[in-house]
């Protein structure tokens, strides 16, 4: 979908990104995760011609990006960064069908869409859709500005930090809200980020930039498994590495036939939380339900065995 | 002032206009101050033309200042105008620091006498407070609302006229307001040129030692000036809530 061939940038003496090149499969999400002052910004804001590379191409769908003019190209590429960057001056539902407008979308089909997307982020429609953002909370701004990059059905997708203002418990939410809205549109995202943990979670793929190069891009698995240098090792914080991994599992392809005492976990539950849970509740095994049916158990040591390096 | 009650106001703009309307009615509260036997009340021309004409000149420099100093803010603040800005902050500084008295000396060998010379007066003088609001209002939004709105296709223009003017509409407003003040002020030294303001009476009052004379112009212009200062103040609030912010 998106294709990054030796893509370069320098601002006068200063090469900013160097040399990066990158593919990111349709309905993919490829988190870029640096320490800041890496390039991952520039690196994304190239893709939307936001900055023009000083060499290299990029290539939408096969297509190079410069061949289209740039608010155009932009149009059809959803934009979410930290700080939301909503209209202080335009209602929520206007904000939201910005770009629907400039596409030229009639009323009705703007208005539909606005609901909708309003619907899918818990937003009910006709309480949020004409205050203005100053009278929404922060976690509510930040999903209206994802809503609206969302709003003309882009087939991509760039954030930059999009969920770094917010606080924990709703940063959460709104990761687990990205990812359904994600595997509904399959909207092809690439989210820059400098949390580890964060890029991990919500990549199919893992891009690791520092100082301007490309470190290593890989599955979050094989990048925990294999950091290419002491650098990303060290963005992965080394020590628990394990826990890391178990944490990108769910103990579903673990159970095995048998009784366990005590109360189920679901299936879904993260190989993490399980072992967690069997350490705490001190059982050897668990049993595992799906929709109030036992499935089987897991045993301890069966999880223990997914923090194994290879 | 400003923050009087709305029926002080009203009462106000009733009284005013009751005066530029029927002046003679009032003729026994300026009595006390006419001389002698000279008339309380100015009568060689109507005080509501010479009003009227006080508005229009104002309102003309005004906007018009208001168009140059908004297009200077605009073109300094775009990415290519960076360097027009040390050029539009003279211009609009040599405005300011100019007499007005001095502009009108200057202009009337030029332009000759009457209302033109008021009128480069006016706009030279009102385009300082105009262009460092404006300025202030554009350069001052938040580069994340920019970004965004570039990140998501709006053309240059798009921009400008949707958002940038927008939320700078406030900051512009309140120029304007003190533009427009300053100008009702100033526009009475345009008698000395032949334009026809309200200054005509209070130069009269000087000249022929009728204070009643400087009283009525002196009012009335301050009246006036009262009033446009409230209705531009009431703009600027509700452009400010239309504007998303809290007031």
């Amino acid at each position: 979908m998106i294709d990054l061939a030796h893509v370069s940038r320098s601002f006068g003496a200063r090469t900013v990104v160097d040399d990066v090149s990158l593919r990111v499969e349709a309905g993919a999400i490829l988190t870029v995760v640096g320490t800041s002052g890496s390039g991952k910004t520039t690196l994304l804001r190239m893709i939307n011609r936001l900055v023009e590379p000083s060499a290299g191409t990029v290539r939408i769908a096969g297509r190079d990006v410069r061949s289209v003019p740039p608010h155009l190209l932009r149009q059809g590429i959803g934009y979410a960064i930290q700080g939301h960057g909503l209209f202080p001056h335009r209602t929520v539902a206007e904000n939201v069908g910005v770009v629907p407008r400039l596409l030229g979308w009639d009323r009705r089909r703007i208005a539909a869409r606005v609901d909708e997307l309003l619907g899918l982020f818990r937003l009910d429609p006709a309480l949020y859709r004409d205050r203005l953002p100053a009278a929404l909370s922060g976690g509510e701004q930040q999903r209206i500005g994802v809503a609206r990059a969302l709003a003309a059905e882009p087939p991509i997708l760039l954030m930059d930090e999009p969920f770094g203002a917010l606080d924990p418990i709703i940063r959460g939410r709104a990761r687990e809200d990205l990812l359904a809205i994600q595997r509904r549109f399959g909207t092809t995202i690439v989210l820059v980020t400098h949390d580890m943990d964060e890029a991990l979670r919500l990549g199919d793929r893992v891009a690791v930039m520092d100082a301007g190069r490309l470190v290593q891009e890989a599955s979050p698995a094989a990048l925990i498994g294999a950091p290419a240098s002491a650098f990303v090792g060290a963005l992965l914080g080394g020590g628990d590495r394990a826990f890391q991994l178990m944490s990108l599992r769910v103990v579903d392809d673990l159970v095995e036939p048998g009784a366990a005492p005590g109360t189920p976990i679901p299936a879904g539950t993260s190989v993490r939380a399980a072992l967690a849970e069997s350490l705490w509740s001190r059982r050897a095994a668990l049993p595992v339900s799906r929709d109030g049916v036992i499935l089987g158990r897991v045993t301890r040591a069966a999880l223990e065995a997914q923090g194994a390096g290879p | 002032m400003s923050r009087a009650p709305l029926v002080l106001k009203v009462a106000l703009l009733a009284g005013l206009g009751a005066f530029l309307v029927a002046p003679d009615a009032f003729a026994p509260l300026f009595r006390p101050f006419a001389p002698g036997d000279s008339p309380p009340i100015y009568a060689q021309t109507p005080l509501l033309r010479l009003a009227v004409n006080h508005i229009v000149l104002v309102a003309a420099a005004t906007l018009a200042a208001g168009l140059l100093a908004v297009g200077f803010a605009i073109a300094a603040t775009r990415p290519a105008g960076r360097d027009l800005l040390p050029f539009a902050r003279a211009v609009a500084n040599l405005g300011q620091t100019f007499p007005p008295v001095a502009v009108l000396a200057l202009a009337v060998p030029v332009v000759g006498f009457g209302t033109v010379p008021t009128l480069i007066a006016l706009v030279l003088y009102g385009l300082l407070p105009i262009f460092e609001t404006a300025l202030t209002g554009l350069g001052g939004l938040d580069p994340a609302l920019l970004e965004a709105a570039r990140g998501m296709g709006l053309t240059g223009r798009q921009r400008l006229v949707q958002v940038e003017l927008p939320l700078a509409l406030p900051m512009i407003l309140s120029g304007i307001r003190v533009s427009a003040v300053i100008g009702l002020a100033t526009a009475t030294l345009g008698s000395t040129v032949a334009a026809s303001t309200l200054g005509e009476v209070i130069v009269s009052g000087l000249l022929t030692g009728n204070t009643a004379y400087v009283l009525q112009g002196g009012l009335t212009v301050a009246a006036m000036a009262i009033l446009v200062d409230a209705g531009f103040l009431a703009l600027q609030r509700k452009a400010t809530r239309r504007a998303g912010f809290r007031s």
